[in-house]
């Protein structure tokens, strides 16, 4: 994989789980338990906490970021996101968890190619864009 | 990225911590979207005002801490609470609290304390051309499209810091490639439903299932699309899509022709709509017929000429079922100027202010169906609410009221 853009800096560890669809945080994943509720989507019951999420790009509505921070905010939330598309809402997410709860969620753009898993590891220095 | 000698300054600190914080996130996110520059934005809309969680309340507080205040003129979107009619709620005494603390945040903040969804029927609405920042997935489409102002779709956090620094990233919707449209929908239906109401909240919703993030040109609608009529096309493709703006060749500012709105460039496709894909679409807005238990109008906010339609339709009848009525505190100002407000009285109706049906605890327990002219409120009403929809054209909806059961009229009745 390679990182093409860093949107939220900083580190994270955590077991991958790649999304076959997009899911909204926003009314698709329960802020209270972090496991995809949307009864549409097909990894419904999958838990996001302490994940590396990643999704080819973002979905839902202007309730993402709050849905976002809410989940940070209790612990529940993603280790970090890769998004095969930037995106602002969840930007804006993890940036405000940062600021009120110290919560750390990296977020990276990257070529999301093919479903390898496993532990990966996004740093700040690949702000450049170097591969992981 | 290339920032001003005010940028600079704000994120020094010159202008206080809130105006740092927020001019930091503004950057942030403008080099998440690749941004090169800001832009100044003359006026801002705030959707972060309604509580749906903890961290809201936590980030305005956090805001107003650090000595926040708006520096272009900011309304505010609506709230978990109608201020003026307070016995209407009937959620817990806790939550209570929160919403009233986070609506007095912003008010701190120097937000004007307008609690609607549609600025757009404020005095203060932005004119052609102008720069803005606003939530509301509604008020956000209704900008661009119909009053060619120029906002990106701003969500919660974002929305308040780029009040706070009169700054935004200059991208997508702000910029002319932004605006152009891609996806061309070929409207052919009968002269009938363009001059009914019904059609355009079920066309909205359809654009929005068609297009998703994609800006839509319609062709076919004409000068009987009234600003009311785009308003409910408009709020229904932002919630079944995530539109930010649509033309409608020949009615919006920027679609003077075909050409002009797809930019000179052919569209990336055309999808032709007729009744058969309208009544597919309409199916997803009404559950299977139940009997009539309430009667909700007015999301987004009713304007003053459609709840002088409602009195009108009315003409001294009186509903029989809850008949609520969402709309803002600055229309009910006019409404009493006019002695609107005695006929909504002898109607029976229950208004509604600063907040809407579906985002809070206002409705009676209902047992039957609820009907609405609202595409958006017959969207998310029955996940929200846990109560069936039947969609109707006002005059459906005062009908119905007065009869007690669901009356249609029209195409599909």
């Amino acid at each position: 994989m390679k990182v093409d853009r860093v949107l939220v800096e900083g580190s994270a560890v955590g077991e991958l789980l790649i999304l076959d669809e997009p899911v909204s945080f926003w009314g698709g994943v329960s802020s209270e338990s972090g496991l995809i509720v949307d009864p549409l989507h097909p990894q419904v019951g999958v838990s996001v906490s302490n994940r590396i999420l990643a999704m080819p790009h973002a979905k839902g509505s202007s309730g993402t970021s709050s849905a976002l921070v809410e989940l940070l905010r209790v612990g529940k939330g993603p280790a970090g996101i890769v998004l095969g598309v930037g995106d602002s809402m969840l930007t804006v997410g993890s940036l405000v968890a940062r600021s009120l709860y110290e919560v750390s969620c990296p977020i990276v753009v990257a070529d999301l190619c093919d479903g390898a898993s496993g532990e990966w590891r996004i740093q700040g220095e690949t702000l450049e864009g170097s591969a992981l | 990225m290339n920032l001003s000698g005010f940028d600079q300054a704000t994120l020094n600190g010159d202008q206080g911590e809130a105006a740092q914080f927020a001019m930091e996130l503004v950057v942030d996110v403008a080099e998440s979207q690749s941004a090169t520059d800001l832009v100044d934005i003359e006026q801002a809309h705030i959707d972060g005002c309604l509580l749906h969680g903890q961290a809201l309340l936590d980030f305005a507080e956090y805001l107003v801490a650090r000595g926040a205040s708006v520096v272009v003129p900011t309304t505010l979107n609506v709230s978990s609470l109608d201020l003026l009619h307070p016995d209407l709620y009937r959620g817990d005494a806790d939550t209570a609290r929160k919403a009233r603390r986070l609506m007095d945040a912003y008010v701190e903040m120097d937000c004007a304390p307008t609690w609607t969804c549609a600025p757009y029927q404020l005095a203060s609405r932005p004119g052609f051309g102008q720069q803005i920042a606003w939530g509301e997935s509604n008020a956000i489409v209704f900008a661009n499209s119909v009053l060619g102002a120029r906002t990106n779709r701003y969500g919660d956090f974002m929305d308040i810091c780029c009040a706070l620094t009169g700054r935004a990233p200059f991208v997508g919707l702000h910029t002319d490639a932004g605006r152009r449209g891609t996806v061309h929908i070929d409207l052919r239906v009968d002269e009938g439903m363009i001059d009914g109401e019904i059609m355009y909240p079920i066309l909205g919703h359809l654009i929005g299932k068609l297009v998703g993030q994609s800006i839509p040109v319609i062709t076919g609608l004409d000068s009987r699309a009234t600003e009311d009529r785009l308003k409910a096309l408009g709020a229904a493709a932002a919630s079944s899509g995530t539109v930010g703006m649509f033309h409608a060749v020949g009615v919006t500012p920027e679609a003077e022709t075909l050409d002009l709105a797809l930019g000179g460039r052919s569209p990336e496709r055309t999808v032709l709509v007729g009744v058969d894909e309208l009544g597919d679409a309409r199916g997803d807005l009404d559950s299977e017929p139940g009997p009539l238990g309430a009667v909700s109008v007015g999301t987004p906010h009713m304007s003053l000429a459609e709840i002088t339609e409602v009195a009108n339709l009315a003409s001294g009848r009186s509903t029989t079922v809850p008949f609520y009525i969402n709309t803002s505190r600055d229309v009910v100002d006019r409404c009493v100027a006019t002695g609107l407000d005695i006929d909504l009285q002898t109607f029976g109706a229950t208004v509604v202010t600063d907040t809407c049906t579906y985002v809070t605890s206002i409705m009676e327990p209902v047992s039957g169906d609820v009907m609405t002219n609202s595409g958006k409120w017959a969207y998310y009403a029955p996940a929200n609410l846990g109560v069936g929809v039947a969609l109707g054209s006002l005059a459906d909806c005062v009908e119905s009221a007065i009869a007690g059961r669901r009356v249609t009229t029209g195409h599909w009745s």
